[in-house]
């Protein structure tokens, strides 16, 4: 259980499901430089759809069939929650001091909880959320659930498709210069409005996918899951470079394996045997990200800010 | 004939600082147009209020019969208006080719576009050379070379050019200026911003000489030129 192979595959599936929801905070900065903190509740709110659509099926039905129609129902929630707020507490906020629509970001991020907590039926507990089942497959000495190949796949079709989108499609060309250069951007006829509203979609399509993953690889959800979530992915964004895409993944890797490995072994130091274990994972978390910024403050892939300009 | 561009009583403001009090002038079609004046004259706030980046307090901007003062900034270089900028800014992480293609971002006819990106690399064979680095890395002159390809690929009516000569060595400055009366001789109408008064002038049908937020004078570019006035304050002699 705690062999190497174990703790590098355990920390892929954290780190995939970080990367997936970082895509959401870094993709929203690169473009706007909006750090939006209610993201982690955009992810929340795509567990919860996904399992409103569940609740819903008929009795009986297999959660084979019952996952593309989660998935769907979660990310229209969640795209619908991430493109609303863009428009009715972002947008109006474009152009005031940064601590605005920072504010806004956090209210809005307690506002979701609150409402998921008093409105959602039984929220106030623990929601249990479907499984893929409990069998693990084997390879080697490593274990691997059901519920990881998903996180990890799901992962894997997502960046893969995003990669391709923003390289490939007129539309990516048009993100990729406004993240650049906004005004000019419009000077070349793209409406940036548009291209904001699209950033903010795939941050939320993203989130949902990742929502659905960890509820089958946890087994339940609640209206506070989007806290620690999101903010262990937007350390990843900012450990990758915030702004980058591909530097929001590979944080994400880094964190969930490092994360993995520290509850693993560090308590095996002499010295620090009260230092390991689940608890202290998150410590271990942000010491990663403090070494890493000192030594590299634009982050693992990011651009030094000179190069923005 | 009505002129192709013209702008009646403009005025925009930052916040409650206006820093253009009322202007007005045209621009006929074939015409290149130069504005001069020193350092925060209010030139580039004319030109972003022209291209929809800046919204004015007042006044009124007619582009080919269309009154531009409402319409977005995006929606803008599809009436034929086209502006590069004051300091390039070129998109850095592209490449020259991706640059110029975006250039061309809301036109439908790809074999158009792969001829009017051969034409640009025509005019400045460097950007053919280097058509797959990085932006970032051209040397100033080159990206003002560039900045001007990105904004002719729109096939602009009216091509509004902010400082192309800032920071660009005499050579440079020459083949910019050479390059704009080509585009002229091309059909292509042209409101040029200048600190480089003499240059300016030189190749200007009509120039409007700004100070402080208000057109001071204006007349023929040679007339201009010969301007005792103008002799003084723009063009260093005493
Ligand atoms: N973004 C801005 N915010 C506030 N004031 C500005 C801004 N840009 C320019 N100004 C002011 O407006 C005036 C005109 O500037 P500008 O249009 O850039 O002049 P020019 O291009 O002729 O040098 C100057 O006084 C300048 O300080
Ligand atoms: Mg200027």
């Amino acid at each position: 259980m705690h062999t190497l192979p174990q703790q590098l595959a355990n920390g892929l599936f954290l780190g995939s499901m970080y990367g997936l929801i970082a895509i959401g905070y870094t993709m929203v900065y690169g473009i706007v430089q909006l750090i939006n903190f209610a993201h982690g509740e955009i992810f929340m709110t795509g567990a919860f759809g996904a399992l409103t659509v569940w609740t819903n099926l008929p009795d009986g039905t297999s959660i084979w069939v019952g996952l593309p129609l989660m998935l769907i129902g979660g990310a229209i929630v969640s795209v619908l929650i991430a493109i609303g707020a863009e428009r009715f507490a972002y947008r109006p906020l474009r152009n005031a001091p940064r601590l605005a629509p920072l504010i806004t970001a956090i209210g809005l991020s307690l506002a979701l909880q609150q409402a998921i907590f008093v409105w959602y039926p039984g929220a106030d507990n623990a929601k249990t959320f479907p499984q893929l089942g409990t069998h693990p497959y084997h390879i080697g000495s490593v274990d691997i659930q059901r519920n990881d190949i998903f996180l990890v796949a799901a992962a894997v079709v997502c960046m893969i498709g995003l990669a391709a989108f923003v390289r490939t499609s007129r539309t990516g060309r048009a993100m990729q210069a406004t993240a650049q250069d906004p005004d000019t951007a419009q000077l070349m006829g793209i409406d940036t409005n548009r291209i904001i509203v699209i950033a903010f979609a795939i941050g939320g399509l993203f989130a949902a996918v990742a929502g659905v993953a960890s509820g089958l690889k946890y087994g339940q959800i609640s209206y506070n899951m989007g806290f620690q979530a999101g903010l262990k992915a937007f350390t990843a964004a900012v450990l990758g470079g915030i702004g980058n895409i591909y530097g929001a993944m590979l944080g994400g890797l880094v964190l969930g394996i490092a994360e993995a490995c520290a509850s693993a072994y560090i308590a095996n130091i002499p010295g620090m045997e009260q230092l390991g274990g689940q608890g202290w994972s998150n410590v271990w978390a942000f010491v990663l990200l403090i070494v890493v910024l000192l030594v590299r403050p634009q982050g693992l892939l990011g651009e030094r800010v000179a190069d923005r300009a | 004939m009505t002129a192709l561009l013209e702008v009646e009583d403009l005025r925009v403001a930052y916040g409650k600082i206006e820093a253009v009090k009322g202007i007005s002038f045209t621009v006929e079609e074939g015409q290149i147009v130069t504005l001069i004046g020193t350092n925060g004259a209010g030139k580039t706030t004319t030109l972003r209020t022209l291209s929809g980046l800046l919204k004015p307090v007042g006044g009124r901007v007619t582009f080919n019969g269309k009154v531009l003062t409402r319409v977005p900034a995006h929606k803008i270089v599809s009436l034929g208006l086209a502006h590069s900028p004051e300091g390039r800014h070129i998109f850095p992480r592209l490449t020259i080719e991706q640059n110029l293609q975006l250039g061309a971002y809301l036109r439908k006819d790809p074999a158009g576009i792969t001829a009017d990106i051969q034409r640009a690399y025509d005019l400045f064979p460097i950007l053919g050379e280097r058509r797959k680095q990085a932006a970032g890395t051209l040397s100033g002159g080159e990206q003002q070379m560039l900045a001007m390809g990105r904004a002719l690929m729109s096939q602009p009516k009216l091509l509004m050019l902010d400082e192309p000569s800032m920071g660009l060595s005499p050579i440079m400055m020459q083949k910019i200026m050479s390059t704009i009366v080509e585009l002229k001789s091309q059909g292509t109408t042209i409101l040029l911003v200048e600190q480089n008064a003499q240059a300016a002038l030189s190749l200007a049908d009509q120039a409007h000489v700004m100070e402080i937020g208000t057109i001071k004078l204006s007349g023929s570019g040679q007339d201009l030129l010969h301007d005792e006035s103008v002799r003084k304050t723009y063009l260093g002699e005493d």
